[in-house]
């Protein structure tokens, strides 16, 4: 089931557009990547889905619902660039925060009090934010982000700023939260979190989505049919037609690694066959596409269009 | 609606928590007389501690004397003039004054030499020293005796009652209390529109660089944040001036029993006065009655001004002139990112704050009702100053009406004017903002 879908999606600013016919569809309790360069349109797209401004065209729906001020409460939003009131002290900021999501007031101490238990930070409580290290006032924004239980909850580059025990903690409170039914989108430039993470990505460049799936389809689709190959005997211009050898190194006293595109359609058991007529094969892996590899080559494809 | 609340209680309790809002609101009614207070006792003291000052006089006129007073001590030098001031130059005293031979009837070519440019009180306290002097001799020519000169002047002081249609008894107004009370209160509403109309500035551009604003307005709309915003501060303002209020009225009360103005006080003073006098050295409690009787007087005066008039105007007038200019604040704050940049957007919000404080100052106490009083207290970027320096003087009520329905109009104007550049403001960083940008801020749509 679809939580949130984009359809047909176009803003500009006076001078650029940021989002050219964007449709994305983000289905529920999945962990939904959402990549792109740096001025790509992901943060305008992001701020239509919190109603700060509004799409030129097209509509956002939620739970198959036109985007409306109620589903305030259903989001919890995590901004780029952080912030939170200096003199305001972590308690008094928190039931704010959380009141401003809709809780109850009751609610937003109960639940921000629940919170800075689990994180371990409960004698923060009467400090000031500008009082805290970076990496505190961090997990400060991440619980005023997630204490009101929101089904949607999106992330700009949620990792940024934590040190790697931290950011770590935060990928489990993620998880955890996606485990009990939310929705996670997640905007970032770091591929390895995507990897770890995301099951759902979509790419935007230059305003426009060039590409969107899930993490295992596409990885599939961008798969060269290339395989990595460690042998004895070197396998130099032994090889038939239908393979292309696009790498070849010596890594010790005869023992070799191929790289090996199979262009003719065939399996990678037809491959094994050929090759062990010729060589002793010591290890053989399908070399699959990282979504960083992925990220790249389109992104760079695409401006060398 | 609910979520303005929140906005307004979280802008009204951060600022009056602070320790710095306890010690202006405490402090304020205190330095303010104080040191105004300190002035006064430090001029008085300055005048009669002062040393009598040496002036040199060259006189060519027959039979004509400058006698020492507590102020100057005169000593005549021998002429002629460019001898004189060639001394003169080398003497250390304060001035040399030239009188020439001159007839009574048109006296002329007197001249004062000094050091240094004198103060315009010196130059009066001499010229009518020089003045005394000739008339004396003009009453011997003309042969009046200097008793019937002084029979001859009568005092005449107009008591003003304003009588209008629809009201009972005239009541007494008093141009003085009435342009004082319009100053204080002009003066005031300026200084609050500057100091409040500042904090919300600051707080928006506080917002923006701590960049807490994107989630915020995740949750409200930026036009609700901001008025949120400026009607906190308007409560920080309007709790402000309650206490100020009430801390006035106490010292009121004070003064007044010091001065023995509740009754049964001020009776026993007058007893006790009028025994001392009796028995005392006359002058002195003649002077201390007269005082008495002033500040009486004044008491009296200030009781009869209609307070809860003036009150309310007051009240209506700050707290509209400040949402009016408390939202243009905001929108200038939204489009800067530090408070160094928000100087080029001053300007046009001060020049017309200013303005109406010199038109307040230059047209209404000279004229409250003429017509450049009249426009100034009616166009809502100057009536909140202005209006309030002609409510001491009485206004008609429909004056009073229209300048308030108009202000009205003009805060609801600038507050949405200020939302459009708002809404767009505070989400953009690090662009140089002018004004052609502000205006397409202004025409973007959502």
């Amino acid at each position: 089931m679809e939580i949130l879908e984009a359809k047909n999606i176009h803003k500009s600013y006076a001078e650029h557009k940021a989002l050219e016919d964007v449709s994305i569809s983000i289905p529920k309790q999945s962990v939904f990547g959402l990549l792109g360069p740096n001025g790509a349109g992901k943060t305008t797209l992001i701020r239509i889905i919190n109603q700060i401004i509004e799409a030129d065209q097209g509509d956002i729906l939620i739970k198959g619902e036109k985007l409306n001020p109620n589903h305030i409460r259903l989001i919890g939003y995590l901004p780029e660039e952080r912030g939170l009131y200096k003199k305001m002290k972590v308690g008094e900021q928190l039931i704010y925060l959380g009141e401003l999501r809709g809780l109850s007031h009751r609610d937003a101490i109960e639940k921000s009090k629940a919170w800075v238990v689990k994180l371990d930070i409960k004698e923060w409580w009467n400090k000031k934010i500008e009082d805290l290290s970076k990496g505190m006032a961090q997990k400060i924004q991440f619980i005023s982000t997630v204490m009101h239980e929101p089904e949607i909850i999106i992330l700009d580059e949620p990792f940024s700023g934590f040190d790697p025990v931290n950011a770590n903690l935060i990928k489990d409170e993620i998880l955890e939260l996606r485990d009990n039914g939310s929705t996670i989108i997640f905007s970032t430039h770091r591929m390895e979190s995507v990897e770890q993470m995301c099951d759902h990505i979509a790419l935007i460049n230059k305003s426009q989505k060039i590409l969107d799936g899930t993490k295992k389809e596409i990885k599939e689709s961008y798969k060269a049919n290339t395989f990595v190959v460690e042998h004895n005997n070197e396998l130099n211009g032994t090889l038939s037609g239908g393979y292309e050898l696009l790498e070849n190194s010596k890594l010790d006293e005869n023992y070799y690694q191929s790289v090996i595109k199979i262009n003719d359609g065939t399996g990678p058991n037809e491959l094994i066959r050929n090759l062990i007529q010729k060589v002793e094969v010591h290890s053989f892996v399908e070399r699959i596409p990282s979504i960083n590899d992925i990220f790249i080559a389109k992104v760079e494809g695409k401006s060398h269009e | 609606m609910n979520k303005i609340i929140l906005i307004i209680k979280r802008e009204f309790l951060s600022r009056v928590k602070k320790r710095s809002f306890l010690l202006a609101t405490i402090l304020v009614p205190l330095i303010f007389p104080a040191v105004f207070g300190l002035l006064i006792y430090l001029k008085v003291q300055d005048e009669q501690n002062a040393e009598q000052e040496a002036v040199q006089v060259l006189i060519e006129q027959e039979d004509f004397k400058l006698e020492d007073t507590k102020r100057y001590k005169f000593t005549e030098v021998p002429g002629p003039l460019s001898t004189a001031v060639t001394a003169y130059k080398e003497s250390s005293d304060m001035a040399l004054i030239y009188i020439p031979e001159f007839t009574i009837e048109q006296p002329t070519g007197f001249v004062i030499h000094s050091k240094n440019t004198l103060g315009p009180s010196t130059i009066n306290g001499l010229e009518n020293l020089i003045e005394d002097k000739i008339r004396d001799k003009k009453l011997v020519v003309y042969d009046v005796d200097p008793e019937t000169l002084e029979k001859l002047r009568t005092r005449v002081s107009l008591e003003s009652i304003i009588t209008q249609e629809g009201e009972e008894e005239g009541r007494e107004s008093s141009a003085g209390i009435a342009s004082a009370i319009g100053y204080v209160t002009g003066f005031l509403i300026y200084i609050f529109m500057f100091a409040y109309g500042g904090q919300v500035m600051q707080g928006v551009i506080e917002e923006k660089n701590s960049k807490i604003v994107e989630v915020i307005v995740s949750t409200v709309k930026p036009f609700q944040l901001m008025l949120g915003k400026v009607i906190g501060v308007a409560s920080v303002g309007l709790v402000q001036i309650v206490i100020w209020i009430a801390l006035m009225g106490t010292f009121y009360v004070a003064i007044g029993a010091y001065f023995g103005i509740s009754n049964p006080r001020q009776e026993m003073t007058e007893q006790v006065t009028e025994q001392i006098a009796a028995t005392a050295d006359v002058d002195v409690n003649a002077e201390a009655i007269a005082e008495n009787s002033e500040v009486t007087e004044i008491f009296s005066k200030i009781e009869s001004i209609p307070f809860g008039y003036i009150l309310f105007s007051f009240v209506f007038y700050f707290l509209a002139g400040y949402l009016m200019y408390g939202a243009l604040f905001a929108a200038v704050g939204s489009a800067v990112d530090t408070p160094a940049d928000a100087q080029q957007f001053m300007f046009p919000i001060m020049l017309p704050i200013i303005l109406g404080f010199m038109g307040m100052a230059l047209f209404v106490f000279d004229d409250p009702h003429g017509t450049v009083s009249f426009w100034l207290s009616i166009i809502p970027l100057t009536s909140p100053i202005v209006m309030m320096g002609r409510v001491g003087f009485g206004v008609p009520a429909w004056e009073l009406i229209l300048s308030m329905v108009l202000l009205v109009g003009g805060f609801v104007f600038t507050i949405w004017f200020a939302g459009r550049i708002y809404r767009v403001g505070i989400l953009m960083h690090g662009t140089k903002v002018n004004y052609k940008i502000l205006a397409k801020w202004f025409m973007m749509k959502n």
